[in-house]
């Protein structure tokens, strides 16, 4: 490999970092074209990483590994697979936006946000590219720390609760793959951290180490996707997160939970993936039914969207439970979709707040009038999210229900109330919002800027594209998934 | 011209494109456009009917969209005799009420949003009949579903309007669950999603009985909710809050007959899954006599349309059910022209006397001539009267209902074309008849713009002839060129046409004798049948049982989820974990402070206690030293001695 792309991905956001600590207090506009230009690099690199990836192999690409510390076995190795370009992508995408969404709404300590805003993309994207257990384990904590200081100080609410509350829950978590790591590390022959090497060896782990070490995994990927009933670090941190951080975390950080489990859980523990199947398809059930069920009792408008996260993820897990090809596929699909559609929301809800000072559904009412524009694009993003067919969140629950079927019977058609459920609580929020008789109180409600417009047309083009043609997307995750699959039921 | 037929929906969905993102600003264009579009997709679906005509068999043209084990998904058209009946009907009656709704929307300040979300619908209408897969209809359905639920609530600042679209998709998509599961269970076991394979499968025996009769089950349940059929019929007379050109064309005469066509289409699965096709023909059967009894009384002129319709439709999935291929399709064809043109008259009488109540009006015969004549014709038509298209299409039902072994078919049958007869010429006779109830609107009311009143004359002169292709002694009719497998022949039965016409005959001298002449008094009647009346008028309680069986109780649910489960159980030990740990370092910080760091200070106390007392000695003063080391000496020296 000659050109090292990953590497560059990871670093130039950190480089990016170091330049705007550099400025001086008050040099407020050079640290938004900073942050603009390094996280717009990782995105141009991003686009040449999806046009080079080769999607009819599932082996490694882009690989870059070099010896860190070889008396623990210790490499410094990335690579990209299927599973990884498109986070990857996803990653770059939605660091870009948020950045250029927050030039409006964040007017103190613009320096410090920028920088804590590009050393979590630095964290995110080293989550997706590393290959060895100690520069995963590094970049998993990597991102709690600009997130914890993020959500803390420039939120809004009871911030700083929601911001130890993520931070405590995801620590509490990461303490059981630590440990998982350890176990895996000195159970191996010769000890290695190489995930690679571990995914190979893993047919000589015993059963009884499988199931256990898929459990502390389970329980550190579970807090992050988050499974029931670990969610309730969830709508705190997105409700009373800054819009470009609910972003993020929407987008991508929920994201790094349903990875680990595909990069990690499934093909070294495969015994575990198999024995808890069942129990992962039921609580994925719960996640979808009960998620779309608390989002309809939901009163302001970002909680009820970071619930339908709860219940959106769930068709991840449901998927992926199945271990068919065309469930994880679906899996991973539902993986890019939410990140575009809920990252999207997340946006809109921000543009609003940002004008009415308000997120309660009730305060509202005919804003199709007022504001056209933006009601249209919400409309349409909300419609994505409720899996409208011609939009990408249809083909990803279409693809779970369809890899799912076969395996669980009955789990799925229960799941497929959760499709009613959303479309009642989105139409809901539609009418309550948008349609009706005009509320004379926001009559100076302005529309949504030409900046904010550019921030979401890349995601509902992508949305669009993908929901219409979605093969290739399907394309090139298809060889890596065979593979995970191949890897697990053998 | 087949292989291009993909053109046919693609022009009007380039007039949304167009009018969205180009022309919003300017009406005139906007409709243009969209009448453009739809009239040449008009013309090219006479080219398609005329080589399917020529050439009747099945044509297929595909794209790979997905490919994945078990999902393979190949984009594509199937055009059969069916489809091209459909793509004709469609392309027909979209185009009328395109150009109708000119008139009826002038001045309107969304127009331009109108006529973009009428060519989104009829590219979805058109696509969803050109599907050749489960995935592709499936998508349109919802597309279908989707403008519906826009158009519904166009006027959305009503809130019974925006209320109206809502219930209609969420009561749809609640029979579309069915859909899903239905397609997951029959494309699992047949292992495609294509149409064709599938019924390959199917005719082969390849999937089990069991299974089969399941999956058509909920595969029906789509068409419930799409077609309006019991118990999810309750959305479609809400939807008439939508602008009317819309109930028209969607709620009357395209959108609602889509659950008969998906039945229609997948007919091979309910010929060979009997039960599923005896389900299938009560829930219709009951529907159609449900929905008739409701529309005896109303007095909406558009919601008695739309139990109409309703009780047309399970006419339609009745027959479908009693494997009536080409009867229900046929049926279907002739009951979009005369129904359209029932709603655009009604429209028509709307614009004019700003009232949907039919007792506001009166008389209206002599203000409005060419809309009287046509709705009365079409009456005629829906009624079944020799010679006009619905008498023909009617017979057909009847006559495959009477070839059932079980006669209820056959009597709920012609019962329900009686009171077809009855509740539409009530309509006829109070709203054209008679004296002006309210002489003011009265005065005001005109006859429409001629942009409304051609295609009435259109769709009047199709309701008359659009059912002479199937006159059963003819050769070349619709029965030989729309048939499953062997075209279906049935012997003309004299003795059922008389009997439906007399029934037909009386139901409408039963509503003169009512509504005109006055000697049967219609309060006498409602006074005496007081309990009955009130159960019909108020649609069998249907909204009210759902709210307080449904509704209410989900809302509760979510509720009490979110209060109690959620922030009261799940939050509540998270934070409790929390709460315990706080409490348990303060436990440990009092130990700390008191005992760990008391015994430390404890002893350090001590000692310093020692120390200071100890120092006390300590003075630096020789002369005292000196005492103590004399005294001290003295005392061994006593202690040596004793």
């Amino acid at each position: 490999m000659d050109f090292p792309i990953l590497t560059l991905m990871i670093f130039i956001p950190f480089l990016g970092m170091i330049l705007i600590l550099l400025l001086k207090r008050e040099q407020e506009s050079a640290a938004r074209f900073l942050a603009a230009l390094f996280s717009f690099i990782p995105l141009v690199l991003s686009f040449i990483l999806l046009a080079r990836y080769d999607g009819s192999t599932s082996g490694l690409q882009f690989v870059e590994k070099y010896e860190w510390i070889p008396s623990l076995g210790i490499t410094y190795f990335l690579g990209a697979d299927g599973l990884s370009v498109p986070m990857l992508f996803l990653t770059a995408l939605l660091c870009f936006v948020s950045v250029i969404y927050s030039f409006g709404d964040i007017k103190e300590r613009v320096r410090q946000y920028f920088a804590f805003l590009l050393l979590l993309e630095v964290g995110m994207m080293g989550v997706f590219a590393a290959l060895d257990f100690f520069l995963f384990y590094i970049f998993w904590e990597i991102v709690l720390v600009p997130m914890y200081f993020l959500i803390g100080i420039w939120g809004h609410g009871r911030k700083e609760y929601s911001a130890i509350k993520f931070f405590l829950y995801t620590l509490f978590g990461s303490l059981f793959m630590l440990v998982g790591i350890l176990a895996l590390y000195f159970t191996v022959e010769p000890h290695t951290l190489n995930m690679m090497v571990l995914i190979e060896k893993a047919p000589e782990l015993a059963r009884g180490f499988q199931l256990l070490a898929f459990v502390a995994f389970y329980i550190a990927f579970a807090v992050k996707v988050p499974i029931f009933p670990f969610h309730t670090w969830l709508p705190d941190a997105h409700v009373d997160a800054p819009t470009a951080v609910s972003v993020i975390l929407a987008g991508i950080l929920l994201k790094m939970g349903t990875y680990g489990f595909l990069r990690i859980s499934y093909p070294m523990f495969p015994e575990g993936a198999i024995y808890f199947a069942l129990p992962i398809g039921i609580l994925a059930l719960i996640n979808i039914v009960y998620g779309a069920l608390v989002c309809m009792a939901q009163k302001d408008l970002k909680k009820m969207i970071a619930y339908s996260s709860v219940s959106h993820m769930g068709y991840c897990m449901l998927g992926m439970a199945a271990i068919t090809v065309t469930g994880i596929s679906g899996c991973v699909f539902q993986m890019v979709s939410h990140g575009l559609i809920t990252g999207a929301l997340f946006l809109l809800v921000g543009v609003l707040y940002e004008r009415a000072h308000t997120r309660e559904i009730s305060a509202f009412g005919g804003l199709w009038i007022k504001v056209p524009v933006y009601s249209g694009i919400m409309m349409l993003f909300c419609l994505g999210s409720l899996g409208l067919p011609g939009l990408s969140g249809f083909v990803s629950e279409f693809m779970v229900f369809v890899g799912a079927f076969p395996v669980f019977n009955v789990i799925v058609p229960l799941a497929v109330i959760g499709v009613v459920l959303t479309a009642a609580y989105f139409l809901r929020m539609i009418q309550a919002m948008f349609l009706g008789t005009f509320n004379t109180k926001w009559e100076g409600l302005t529309e949504i800027s030409g900046r904010e417009i550019f921030t979401v047309i890349p995601l509902a083009i992508l949305m669009v594209g993908i929901g219409v043609y979605p093969s290739p997307l399907t394309n090139m995750i298809k060889a890596t998934i065979e593979n995970i699959v191949h890897l697990v039921t053998g | 011209m087949l292989a291009n037929a993909w053109i046919i929906p693609l022009l009007p969905l380039i007039a949304f494109v167009a009018i969205v993102f180009f022309t919003n600003r300017n009406q005139k264009l906007s409709s243009l456009i969209s009448i453009g579009a739809v009239c040449l997709s008009f013309v090219i679906s006479l080219f398609v009917i005329a080589s399917v005509l020529k050439n009747p068999v099945a044509s297929e043209f595909e794209l790979t969209w997905v490919d994945l084990p078990g999902f393979k998904i190949k984009v594509g058209m199937l055009i059969d005799p069916l489809t091209a009946v459909m793509l004709f009907v469609v392309c027909t009656v979209s185009m009328l009420v395109h150009i109708y709704s000119v008139g009826y929307m002038a001045g309107d300040p969304r127009f331009s949003r109108f006529f973009s979300f009428l060519s989104l619908f009829t590219f979805s209408m058109l696509g969803l009949v050109i599907a050749n897969n489960f995935l592709e209809i499936f998508i349109f359905w919802e597309l279908v579903g989707l403008t519906s639920y826009l158009l519904i609530g166009f006027w959305f600042e009503k809130k019974i309007a925006s209320d109206a679209g809502k219930k209609a998709f969420i009561t749809t998509r609640t029979g579309d669950l069915g859909f899903i599961i239905g397609i997951l269970i029959l494309t699992t076991a047949a292992g495609t999603f294509n149409f064709k394979e599938m019924f390959h499968a199917v005719e082969a025996g390849h999937i089990p009985f069991g299974l089969l009769t399941v999956g058509a089950i909920f595969l029906f349940a789509g068409a419930v909710g799409k077609s309006a059929q019991f118990p999810l019929h309750v959305w479609l007379p809400d939807a008439m809050e939508g602008p009317t050109p819309v109930s028209a064309l969607i709620h009357a005469a395209t959108m609602v007959a889509a659950g008969v066509y998906l039945v229609a289409r997948t007919i091979t699965i309910y010929l060979a899954a009997e039960n599923a096709a005896l389900v299938v023909a009560i829930i219709g059967c009951f529907t159609a006599f449900l929905a008739a009894s409701i529309a005896l009384v109303q007095n909406d002129i558009k919601r008695v349309l739309a139990y109409s319709t309703i009780s047309q439709l399970g006419y339609m999935i009745m027959v479908l059910g009693l494997g009536g291929f080409t009867a229900g399709s046929f049926h279907l064809y002739t009951h979009a022209f005369f129904k359209a043109l029932l709603f655009l008259g009604a429209g028509s009488v709307i614009h004019a006397m700003h009232t949907n109540d039919i007792w506001d009006m009166g008389g209206l015969y002599r203000k409005m001539k060419i809309t009287a004549i046509t709705f009365i014709i079409a009456s005629l038509s829906i009624s079944g009267i020799f010679p006009l298209s619905g008498f023909w299409s009617k017979d057909e039902i009847l006559a495959v209902a009477s070839h059932y072994h079980n006669p209820i078919f056959l009597i709920v049958g012609v019962l329900v074309a009686g009171m077809t007869a009855f509740y539409m010429f009530r309509l006829c006779f109070v709203t054209f008849f008679g004296q002006p109830r309210d002489q003011e609107k009265f005065d005001h009311a005109h006859e429409s713009p001629k942009v409304m009143t051609i295609p009435l004359m259109i769709l009047a002169f199709l309701s008359i002839v659009a059912g002479w292709v199937g006159i059963p002694w003819l050769k070349h009719g619709y029965c030989s060129f729309v048939f499953h497998h062997e075209p279906h022949h049935v012997e003309p039965n004299f003795l059922l046409m008389i009997i439906s016409t007399l029934v037909a005959l009386s139901g409408i001298y039963l509503a003169y004798a009512m509504y005109y002449k006055g000697s049967i008094s219609p309060e006498k009647l409602k006074a005496k049948f007081a309990f009955p009346y009130k159960v019909l008028y108020n649609k069998y309680y249907f909204d009210e049982l759902y709210h307080a069986v449904i509704v209410n109780p989900l809302l509760k649910l979510c509720d009490f989820l979110f209060t109690k489960l959620d922030v009261g159980v799940v939050d509540w030990l998270v934070n409790g974990v929390g709460n315990f740990t706080v409490f348990l370092s303060d436990v440990k910080e009092w130990f700390d402070s008191r005992i760990v760091d008391g015994a430390v200070n404890g002893l350090a106390y001590v000692t310093k206690g020692i120390g200071s007392g100890l120092r006390r000695v300590q003075t630096g003063q020789l002369q005292n030293y000196a005492f103590v080391i004399f005294f001290g000496l003295v005392l061994i020296i006593l202690f040596k001695l004793s």
